[in-house]
């Protein structure tokens, strides 16, 4: 099993440090969230002149959605020609490896949502399986209703949040 | 019954003082519904408590009583008189004022920055004293003795243990950050655990007091992680690959119930509070989630959709055949025992509306006591005679505590954000 222990040492935060005697200093996570890390180091492209189609607006490659129906896990149309192009590059890459990140709408149980969002991410790492992507390249998370791309209330926006994205790792 | 409106704005001072901007905690207390039975009481200003400690005793110990539900408050200005001596007040006047019982005390000063604080607790029809203390310690520990203070009434009122003293714990959304907190019950005196730029979710109280467990997805994945609250000190218990969520402390404190996916769907395991090895307690092929032990550590309850929609099952904490517990409605989630282990809260989706269920075991018998069209993640109060639970209210998350036969509902409202995924403290805190 994939164990290992995190041990994290504490930020300092003076402010809450000086308001009350049993209070720890508050961590502060180190995530660089989403939007953050522009130099990402991309292997296999040093000395060539090609893009890396993975950063090629371009290239199908920066398809990275993979949409649901309501209530549903299924890999269908559009989403089976994002999951075919990205495990053909997968494939051809070995070194490379995608955490697929599943999301559902925002209403209900933060838990069940996050198992809800985990079966859209299984559903998709299967069908890259399927495709001869090895598992050691592949790993399904979910965010649940957490990280909703549409925060309103119209059917379009659930819509955009049933989703799972492919994020590959260094990115 | 006809809805009963009382609304206390509160200001607290004390607790500016030591509270982040963004985790700006001004209370409004307001009381929905009840009214019939509730005990009425008055809680005479304490004598000097303005010139000795700012006025934060007699505010505190009302609000503490209004927030159970059970008591009718009269109006001090019934009896138009400060009491010289709080050991024989006018008890037929307080009596005839409509106050069956009449609590009272006076502040002063002890000398070293410390002030004396006595209070006594009588019964009108029998002019009897009920209970009473004296209290020296410190100016900036007026709050803790307001709080036992309101302990102290609302035992010997009503039999049960009071919660005054207990805290809770949420997540604060402000702005793009999460904090994980720790408030008095009030939402006085926030705490600041954890602030992340990434979603913090499910944090569940260990036993003792001592430490929270929670999901933090400053990994870019939930992971279980582990907080000492005195020390600060956190450690990831659950990092496996896939999700790591929804964690539940064992009574006794040495286990976590989780929920990971390495099965490649979400199930239940057993993990040691340290960390280290998962032992599956749940085997199915659909999402198995939001364990809960019962008081006696030998059960699990938990959410599953093996039957086509999500419900409510118990089982074995060693494993074992899992039995289901929920059989109306569609969509029943986050299930949470009461103290007593004879009934359970979760949440019931109806008509569009997810409302706050209380049920016995033993029987499908289960009634509504939330009242709002979305609520979320109810937990009892540890004495059993509230439950605690998110609220959405024009968009924001607020917190009520409500009365767990459904008879009343009290809004604990923080100001500056959202409040998400509440969890009621243990008796036991350090």
């Amino acid at each position: 099993m994939n164990w290992k222990h995190v041990l994290v040492s504490t930020a300092t935060v003076t402010l809450l440090a000086a308001c009350a005697s049993k209070q720890a200093p508050a961590p502060v996570t180190g995530s660089t969230g989403m939007d953050g890390q522009a130099s990402t180091v991309t292997p296999g492209t040093a000395g060539q002149n090609t893009v890396d189609p993975l950063r090629d607006p371009n290239s199908p490659l920066s398809q990275r959605s993979v949409f649901f129906d309501f209530d549903s896990s299924v890999v269908k149309g559009d989403g089976q020609t994002v999951v075919n192009n990205h495990s053909a590059y997968l494939k051809s890459n070995s070194q490379r490896k995608v955490t697929i990140q599943g999301n559902t709408d925002v209403r209900g149980s933060r838990e069940y949502n996050l198992g809800l969002g985990q079966r859209r991410a299984e559903s998709v790492k299967r069908a890259m399986q399927v495709l001869g992507v090895p598992e050691s390249q592949l790993e399904a998370v979910s965010f649940g209703k957490e990280k909703p791309r549409a925060t309103g209330n119209t059917e379009a926006d659930h819509a955009q949040n049933r989703r799972a994205d492919i994020a590959y790792d260094g990115e | 019954m006809k809805p009963f409106r009382l609304l206390l704005t509160l200001a607290w001072a004390l607790a500016a003082l030591c509270m982040l901007p963004a985790a700006r905690a001004e209370m409004t207390i307001e009381i929905v519904g009840g009214g019939t039975n509730r005990h009425p009481i008055a809680v005479a200003a304490f004598q000097d408590e303005a010139s000795r400690v700012g006025g934060n005793l007699t505010p505190i110990v009302r609000s503490d009583l209004d927030m159970t539900g059970f008591f009718r408050q009269i109006s001090p200005s019934a009896v138009p008189m400060a009491p010289a001596d709080p050991a024989s007040p006018p008890l037929p006047a307080w009596q005839a004022a409509g106050a069956q019982s009449l609590a009272l005390g006076r502040v002063e000063d002890a000398g070293n920055g410390q002030v004396r604080i006595s209070f006594r607790l009588f019964d009108t029809a029998q002019r009897k004293q009920l209970t009473g203390g004296t209290f020296t310690v410190p100016v900036a520990q007026t709050r803790d003795v307001a709080h036992t203070i309101a302990d102290m009434i609302y035992q010997a009122l009503t039999g049960h243990r009071g919660l005054f003293n207990t805290r809770i714990a949420y997540v604060l959304k402000s702005g793009r950050e999460y904090l994980l907190q720790v408030s008095d019950v009030d939402g006085a005196r926030p705490q600041t655990i954890l602030r992340s730029r990434e979603p913090i979710i499910s944090p569940s109280w260990s036993p003792d007091g001592r430490r929270l467990a929670y999901v933090s997805f400053e990994s870019r994945k939930p992971v279980v992680w582990v907080q000492d609250l005195a020390t600060g000190q956190r450690r990831a218990v659950a990092n496996f690959k896939g999700s790591n969520s929804a964690p539940a402390w064992s009574p006794d404190g040495t286990r976590l119930a989780v929920v990971l996916t390495t099965s490649g769907n979400s199930q239940v395991y057993v993990i040691d509070a340290a960390g280290g090895q998962a032992r599956r307690v749940t085997r199915s092929d659909a999402i198995d989630t939001e364990p809960t032990w019962t008081p006696d550590g030998n059960t699990l309850l938990f959410v599953s959709d093996r039957s086509g929609t999500p419900q409510i099952y118990s089982a074995p904490a060693g494993g074992g055949e899992a039995r289901r517990l929920t059989w109306e409605g569609s969509y029943n989630v986050s299930p949470k025992v009461s103290p007593d282990g004879r009934s359970f809260t979760y949440v019931r989706r109806e008509g569009g509306r997810f409302r706050v269920i209380v049920q016995d075991f033993g029987s499908s018998d289960s009634r509504t006591i939330s009242d709002a069209a979305y609520n979320e993640r109810p937990s009892f109060a540890p004495n059993g005679r509230m439950v605690l639970y998110a609220s959405d209210e024009g968009g924001r998350s607020v917190l009520y505590a409500a009365n767990p036969d459904g008879s009343s509902r009290v809004r604990l409202a923080v100001i500056n954000g959202d409040v998400q995924d509440p969890a009621w403290g243990p008796f036991n805190q350090p």
